[in-house]
């Protein structure tokens, strides 16, 4: 097969009435890998998505899937792709295993073997009627049609929002089968943990537009831990150490018998954190806590302007 | 009664939603009643005129579409109205009040809104009580709306009989059988899961309270014990603008208030969601035939099909039969000018049966907007989604629907002929061709075919307003019945596609009003087609 990227998408731009929901994207999955998706809720994900799958038309820039035209293209380019949405609304009069099988039909042929090992992977039984399901059932249901059959890439959409930890895994390992045979994959998601786990690279939407790509190691400073630490000694020169940002610090008051101390709360870069412990250890560290950034504090630092106004703004500013 | 906690918020949301429903459902019939009035005053001036159209009416067809004849000795204008436009409006009332009912409760369960609601501080009964409390409060604007516009129209018509208390006990029958439909509701929504079986059930109920009244008038004048037993007949046995008496609405309480109290001992018996009837498990494997667009649609619809092919089917069956009583009329037709003039001169059986047949067609016109509509629900709930990034076109899926929908209306319209016909023969009409009634109904595919095209034109290139179909059908269906008797100008019978359809009291058929609706037909589907190739997918 071609080496072409899987998936390129530049300058694409979609409108829905007064909100503009993709502001000029650009997205490049290249062939092989498995690209993260990464975004807050209503950042324009899933409308991406359905612009790839040809179910929504861009009002402007290119989209390319698989080296054809997403929505010219759209019945050859599905035989070689499967998808999975986040929020899987199934037939009601249809069982599990109907539904599964009438997906995996419409797209082509299908190794029945494969689709019983998934089942019993996936826990899922197949004779139930599909408005019984839970929500992870019925993601289980979409995930099991996309994974049966042999296809060049996955798109998958939020793939795991309602499943357990446990089936979490054995997604996981699935998708890495999958891209064990060559299958390229991407994988929407907001959770920052799971793009850490199966992803190459990564690229972070917000308000349509993409505000940071590139393969996961380039984008490590981007999962910084933030740190509180109470210190005895004056903890502003931590300033000048390699890693550490946006230090503040604050006075304790002595209370209780504690004699007075600062309080400093910064983010280091991942792999300095050993650095800085030696310095506050230097400082009299009295208290250290650290947690690893979620990606909404991410997004809060590094994209800083309060939400809402993003989108609304771009709108205007928008041709 | 901490069951019933939340019943007044949840009455205001109910009505909240149908803010806009109730008010169209009360105009439109109370408007069908002031145009009766107006019109009729105007077609039939003097008491002679009215009482060659009293003539008419005691046909058997007359009397199935009409109801159980008070009044035709002294055809006031009152009784006219009473007689020829009550059912139809307790009839659509009653379809009105389903429709609320389920919507407000077995479709929001099946949806998993009820979940949401019931999760707050709402007691088990309360959402059940707020729809029929909702349902109460549109048949009172349908009965107040009639009320006023009666007797407003009567206000400007001297000796019309229109008095105030009559017309009272009509509209408060009409409002009472609503709510008795509107308990019956209640109950069909607790035995199943789903909400098209629903209001599937409660439909095929008052199929078979018309169907009993229909029998029960058709045999005897004023009806017999059999008309009785149906809910439809209490409204029009109050006799109103006749020789009035209120004690049949007696009953119509009556039932409510037992069908009301199984519906909420129901309620208490069963999980939210579940059904009575318990849910069964599907197969492991799909059938090998189950691999494309059209075999899903068919799977999603065959129940349909079969449902109403068995509606349709006793229907026709039960209405043939009466076609033997218009032996009677033979002698009348032949002895008066006006009323062969209305039948055409020609053979009367044959004008009993086109009036059937455009009745039973009207009805799975109502099936055919239905089914092009399954389009739109399926891909607002999301479905359409996974099956569109599988590799099927739209237009393939598109197609695939329409064929269902065509399979369908054609498999239903052969039946109904076959059913009427054969009815016919069991009435005793020895002559009765069962092909040419089958040919009959066949001939308003092209009109059932523009009725669709409305629904696929609007939902294929728009993606809303699909539902508009449905006003098209109800002008045809007031058109069909009324058109006639209202003396409705040419133009205004033509906007119906049922109109320009042959039927078989014509004597010499003309096949080029078909060609002309195929070709209309064939327009709107092309333009759907190409609007939803071209569209985004509506989330």
């Amino acid at each position: 097969m071609s080496t072409a990227p899987a998936i390129e998408m530049t300058g694409v731009r979609k409108r829905f009435g007064t909100v503009l929901a993709l502001d000029g994207l650009d997205l490049t999955v290249a062939h092989g890998e498995v690209a993260g998706f990464l975004g807050p809720n209503g950042a324009g994900k899933s409308t991406a998505v359905r612009v790839l799958l040809g179910l929504l038309r861009a009002d402007a820039g290119t989209a390319r899937l698989l080296g054809g035209d997403p929505w010219k293209d759209a019945v050859a380019l599905h035989r070689r792709l499967a998808y999975v949405p986040g929020d899987v609304t199934l037939w009601p009069s249809l069982s599990g295993g109907e539904a599964i099988d009438l997906l995996t039909r419409l797209r082509g042929p299908v190794d029945p073997a494969r689709r019983t090992e998934l089942l019993e992977r996936f826990e899922l039984d197949p004779t139930k009627r599909s408005r019984t399901y839970s929500k992870g059932n019925r993601q289980k249901v979409a995930l099991v049609a996309a994974l049966a059959s042999d296809v060049e890439l996955l798109i998958l959409d939020e793939p795991t929002s309602g499943l357990d930890p446990l089936m979490e895994a054995v997604f996981t390992q699935c998708v890495r089968e999958a891209t064990d045979r060559g299958t390229s994959v991407l994988l929407s998601s907001h959770i920052l943990a799971e793009v850490e786990k199966l992803c190459d690279t990564v690229t972070i939407i917000r308000a349509g537009v993409a505000v940071q790509s590139g393969t996961l190691a380039g984008l490590r400073h981007l999962t910084r831990s933030s740190v509180r630490a109470t210190t005895s000694g004056d903890p502003s020169g931590l300033a000048t150490v390699p890693g550490v940002h946006d230090l503040t610090t604050a006075p304790v008051p002595a209370a209780d018998g504690a004699p007075a101390a600062t309080e400093a709360t910064f983010t280091v870069d991942d792999d300095r954190i050993g650095d800085v412990v030696q310095v506050l250890g230097g400082l009299g560290l009295r208290h250290l806590v650290t947690a690893p950034p979620s990606l909404e504090e991410l997004f809060l630092r590094e994209y800083g302007d309060p939400a809402g106004t993003g989108a609304g703004t771009r709108a205007d500013d928008a041709r | 009664m901490t069951t019933a906690v939340g019943t007044g918020l949840l009455t205001r949301f109910a009505l909240r939603r149908d803010r806009l429903r109730i008010p169209v459902w009360a105009l439109s019939l109370s408007l069908l009643f002031l145009y009766a009035v107006t019109a009729l005053n105007a077609v039939y001036p003097t008491a002679a005129d009215r009482q060659v159209r009293a003539d008419l009416v005691s046909s058997p067809a007359a009397v199935m579409m009409t109801g159980p004849g008070y009044g035709t000795d002294d055809y006031t204008l009152g009784a006219m109205v009473a007689n020829e436009f009550t059912l139809w409006v307790v009839l659509a009332a009653a379809v009105m009040n389903i429709v609320l009912v389920v919507r407000h409760t077995r479709a929001e369960e099946e949806s998993g809104r009820a979940e949401l609601l019931r999760a707050g501080v709402v007691g088990r009964r309360a959402p059940g009580l707020a729809a029929l409390l909702d349902a109460a409060v549109a048949n009172l604007a349908v009965g107040l709306a009639c009320f006023v516009l009666i007797l407003a129209g009567a206000s400007t018509v001297d000796g019309s009989g229109i008095t105030v208390a009559d017309t009272a006990a009509l509209c408060l029958g009409i409002a009472l059988t609503g709510m008795v439909f509107a308990a019956v509701a209640s109950v069909t929504s607790q035995i199943s899961e789903h909400a098209r079986t629903a209001s599937g059930a409660a439909l095929a109920v008052l199929g078979v309270a018309y169907l009993l009244q229909a029998a029960g008038d058709v045999h005897v004048e004023h009806g017999s014990w059999v008309s009785w037993l149906s809910p439809v007949a209490w409204t029009q046995q109050t006799r109103p603008y006749v020789d009035l008496r209120w004690w049949p609405l007696a009953l119509a309480v009556a039932l409510f208030a037992a069908l009301m109290l199984l519906a909420v001992r129901l309620t208490a018996r069963r999980d939210l969601g579940a059904g009575l009837l318990p849910a069964r498990a599907g197969r492991a494997q799909a059938r090998p035939g189950l691999r494309g667009p059209f075999a899903l649609a068919w799977r999603q619809q065959w129940t349909s099909v079969v449902a109403w092919g068995a509606g349709v089917a006793v229907l026709a069956l039960a209405s043939g039969t009466f076609a033997d009583e218009t032996g009677d009329l033979e002698a009348m037709v032949e002895d008066n000018d006006v009323a062969a003039q209305v039948f055409g001169g020609g053979d009367l059986s044959d004008a009993f049966a086109a009036v059937m047949v455009l009745f039973m067609v009207l009805g799975i016109g109502g099936w055919a907007v239905s089914s092009v509509l399954r389009a739109r629900a399926e891909e607002a709930s999301g479905r359409l989604e996974p099956v569109l990034a599988a590799s099927v076109s739209r237009g393939r899926w598109l197609g695939a629907q329409l064929a269902v929908t065509a399979v369908g209306t054609v498999v239903l319209l052969v039946v109904s002929g076959l059913a009427l016909g054969l009815g016919e023969k069991i009435g005793g009409i020895d002559d009765a061709v069962v092909g040419r009634l089958v040919l009959a109904h066949l001939a308003y595919v092209p009109a059932i075919a523009v009725l669709a095209g409305v629904a696929v034109a609007l939902q294929g290139a728009l993606g809303r307003f699909a539902g508009l179909a449905w006003a098209l059908l109800a002008y045809a269906f007031v058109v069909g019945l009324f058109g006639a008797l209202l003396d409705l100008p040419g133009w205004a019978l033509d906007l119906s596609p049922y109109e320009n359809v042959p039927t078989v009291a014509d004597a010499d058929p003309d096949a080029t009003p078909l060609a002309v609706l195929a070709v209309v037909a064939l327009v709107l589907v092309t333009a759907g087609f190409a609007g939803f190739r071209r569209r985004d997918l509506a989330a």
